[in-house]
């Protein structure tokens, strides 16, 4: 499920939390991941589950993706999760402790289950599975082309980090190795890489520096735990002015070529062809997002 | 009882003095109350002895004070002022009554005077307060008629002599023996002596109170010779380490800074922001968070501004000395830093609540400004800004110079959480008004941007960066459905308070709260 939506932030949000959890509908990240694992102490789990529910429940106009970080399925509380959070339509699973195909299987039985019960569209509901131990950076390849629910494949630093018994710091040279696995499992099977959580939320500018570096590996979106976190994921995911410009001539190029009736022309000396056209709408859409272009692209020449 | 035009019942008569309903903000003129200048006998000193009494009981006497008269004091200690409570003690032991207070704030310190009040001491509040005693009196449990005053408002009625002031004791915390003074320096240093600039010009009988007296001349001048009469030493005057108004870390809460977030885009949008823009904000986590933003985008466009003005604190200190204003206006110093830096720098101008906010004069520095920061207790569908009472119903704040900035600047941007506890803080009435809504450019909220519709091109370029524009009904509704609609505090008909607007008509009243 290679799918355009944008995700450069997606805010973990924990699930026992109301003040948080009030404020949902107001925080400018582009996707929300409402948190029942790790976040909720075992205690916890019934109380905060009910909660998440009823708020997505009152939660009508939602202008952002939700998803909803379920326990694993191993756990007596996964299927729980399931039962009370699938009825309120949250867009995707964010499915913790995926480690194979298998186990990304079994979700994707339980949600096939549930969609042809309520007469939804087979696949309506997402995955997007943490691989975020060394098991599971060994199988991302076979673990992202296991169903075409998955959409991204997140990277998880912390739980990774804690599998290889080592320390996570705020350099990441550390990560540097499973970063490339991911990404480059996402890239292989066509879907988005998005990076883990920066839990210093006190050091903006180490934050920044990991950003631009995932950013360069292809990464194209990160978790994140604090609202104040976004604005500078969002700068650094912020095309340049001359990416801007290029973009729009390839626009403007590709609808001159669609008006003479051919779906290849040349800019600049160089021939623009889907590839090239689509890497400027994507350019485009997040500068619209961030408010540096006034108009939404028109997705549609891509399908001249 | 007559209605204003904001449709608040207003009495005739309050505590034996007749007053004029709001009308609008900007069509009253001195004439409509035919007051010309407080007057002040002309005096001769031919001697050049010193003029100073070893305590605060012996300036009371020979500034012959008697029952039923008016005293002043200033607040640029803040919570940290010790003065006022001294002199009303003072002034009971020598057996006065029937005292009116005119000072320029009255802080939650000044609870002290609660007892001097119920025993007939005090009999009359000229100026607004915080904390306890507005408390009391909006509960009918002290009696004590109030009127509530701005900065700019308070200049206007000393000046115009509609509050007479017998006698000013004016805290000075650097002073000579023949009566110069400042506040830069010394134990008690508080900076700006602002509000103390107007009472010294027009009291009857000025009195320097010092706890650091200093040989002459007491130079830079701020309060000069000619006009104080005696000078009065205590031990000390106060805390100046209390005259930290509120927080002065930029908030960490995401909705705060989601807030300041988008009051720096008004400020951008509003395309004051260029070489030669004015500014104004005061203390707490939002407003500096605001000022960090503005002075990141005036870094990062090389813009020089003209003044920043107000209450002045250590952050607008760093952006005069990092060059990116021409200048500061301070009427009274928000923190040490600001204390520190009046002292050194010429370009730190002090500047008197008269000059900052009277609205009958040849123009007060508020009409300069162009954007302004403004808090709120609560705010109405029409943009009419409480910040006297809270929902409760009780009075609990002055005004500071919130109507005034408001009535001057170009661009007013009230900042304020959509819902505090579990209220809302945008609804369709404010318990009281200080602020009239025509004189409000912009609402923000962390749910919404509300602009007034006297503001077309900013709404229109707001919409253009898609932040979230809304109107101002629509904005309540949205936090209506997370807070439900709050019910009304029920009062009593008994009028205990006027809340006065700049121009000397009355805008709201402040009664006791029913049980």
């Amino acid at each position: 499920m290679a799918d355009s939506q944008l995700r450069r932030t997606l805010l973990f949000v924990p699930g026992n939390m109301p003040s948080m959890l009030q404020n949902v509908p107001l925080f400018k990240c582009d996707s929300v991941i409402i948190d029942l694992e790790d976040a909720v102490n075992h205690a916890e789990k019934d109380a905060a589950r009910n909660l998440v529910r009823r708020f997505l429940e009152s939660w009508k106009e939602r202008d952002k993706e939700v998803l909803v970080r379920i326990n694993p399925l191993y756990t007596k509380w996964g299927r729980d999760d399931l039962k009370a959070i699938l009825p309120q339509m949250p867009d995707a699973i964010r499915f913790p402790m995926c480690e194979t195909a298998e186990m990304a299987l079994e979700l994707d039985a339980e949600l096939g289950k549930y969609e042809s019960a309520n007469g939804l569209e087979a696949g309506h509901f997402g995955i997007l599975p943490s691989i975020e131990t060394v098991k599971s950076v060994l199988n991302a390849y076979a673990i992202a082309t296991s169903t075409k629910r998955i959409f991204g494949l997140a990277f998880g630093a912390e739980d990774y980090t804690a599998s290889m018994g080592i320390a996570r710091t705020n350099a990441g040279e550390d990560l540097i190795h499973p970063r490339m696995m991911v990404v480059m499992a996402a890239k292989a099977a066509g879907l988005q890489a998005i990076d883990s959580i920066f839990s210093d939320i006190n050091d903006m500018e180490a934050l920044r520096k990991e950003t631009e570096l995932v950013k360069r590996l292809g990464y194209t979106g990160k978790c994140l735990v604090n609202p104040r976190q976004i604005d500078i994921i969002h700068e650094v995911f912020a095309p340049k002015q001359e990416e801007i410009d290029y973009a729009q001539e390839v626009v403007e190029a590709i609808k001159q070529a669609q008006e003479m009736g051919t779906g290849v022309i040349s800019l600049r000396g160089k021939m623009v062809d889907a590839p090239i056209v689509k890497r400027a709408i994507g350019t485009l859409r997040i500068a619209y997002a961030q408010g540096l272009v006034d108009t939404p692209v028109d997705e549609e020449i891509l399908n001249g | 009882m007559a209605k204003n035009s904001l449709g608040r019942e207003i009495p005739e008569t309050f505590n034996g003095k007749s007053y004029i309903p709001y009308t609008d903000p900007h069509s009253i003129k001195p004439e409509t109350f035919h007051f010309q200048r407080a007057s002040r006998v002309l005096k001769r000193n031919y001697s050049g002895a010193g003029k100073v009494v070893g305590s605060l009981r012996e300036a009371i006497v020979a500034s012959g004070l008697k029952d039923g008269m008016t005293i002043s004091t200033h607040h640029h200690l803040r919570n940290g002022d010790r003065l006022l409570n001294d002199l009303v003690k003072e002034i009971d032991a020598l057996g006065l009554r029937d005292i009116k207070i005119a000072s320029s704030s009255v802080h939650i310190v000044h609870a002290e005077l609660i007892p001097y009040i119920r025993k007939g001491v005090i009999t009359a509040l000229e100026c607004g307060v915080n904390g306890p005693i507005g408390e009391q009196i909006s509960r009918g449990e002290l009696e004590c008629p109030i009127v509530v005053r701005s900065h700019g408002g308070r200049a206007r009625s000393v000046i115009s002599g509609e509050v007479p002031i017998d006698v000013a004791f004016l805290a000075a915390p650097y002073c000579d023996e023949y009566g110069n003074f400042n506040g830069f320096y010394g134990p008690s240093a508080c900076g700006s002596l602002g509000y103390a600039l107007v009472d010294a010009q027009y009291a009857r009988k000025v009195v320097a109170v010092t706890d650091n007296l200093v040989p002459f001349p007491a130079l830079p001048i701020s309060v000069a010779q000619n006009i104080v009469d005696i000078v009065a030493t205590v031990d000390s005057l106060g805390d100046p380490k209390k005259i930290v108004s509120s927080t002065t870390k930029l908030t960490k809460d995401p909705m705060g800074l989601q807030i300041a977030k988008y009051a720096a885009t008004v400020i951008d949008a509003s395309g004051y922001l260029k070489n030669g823009f004015s500014f104004q904000t005061g203390t707490g986590g939002i407003s500096l968070a605001v000022a960090g933003h503005v002075r990141d985008m005036m870094r990062a466009r090389k813009i020089k501004g003209s003044f920043g003005c107000g209450g002045i604190t250590g952050f607008f200190v760093d952006m005069l000395d990092e060059g990116l204003f021409e200048g500061l206006f301070d009427v009274q110093c928000f923190d040490l830093k600001a204390v520190e830096s009046i002292g050194r720098n010429r370009k730190h101008q002090e500047m008197s609540a008269g000059l900052y906010a009277n609205p009958f004069n040849m123009g007060a520095v508020v009409n300069r400004l162009d954007c302004a920061i403004l808090s709120a207790t609560e705010i109405d569908v029409n943009f009419n800004v409480n910040v006297n009472t809270e929902s409760s119903g009780l009075l609990l704040h002055n005004t500071g110079g919130h109507c005034d900035v408001a009535n001057g600047a170009k661009v007013s941007i009230i900042v304020c959480p959509s819902i505090r506890g579990r209220l809302p803080m945008v609804r369709d009435e404010v318990t009281t008004i200080t602020t009239p809504g025509e004189t409000v450019g912009v609402v923000v909220t962390e749910r919404g941007i509300a602009v007034n519709d006297h503001l077309p091109a900013l709404k229109a370029e707001l919409i253009r960066r898609r932040v979230p524009v809304k109107d101002i009904r629509q904005l309540r509704d949205e936090i209506y459905a997370v807070t439900g609609a709050p019910k009304p505090v029920e009062f009593t008909d008994k009028v205990v308070g006027l809340i006065e607007y700049l121009d000397g008509t009355i805008i709201d009243t402040v009664r006791t709260i029913r049980d």
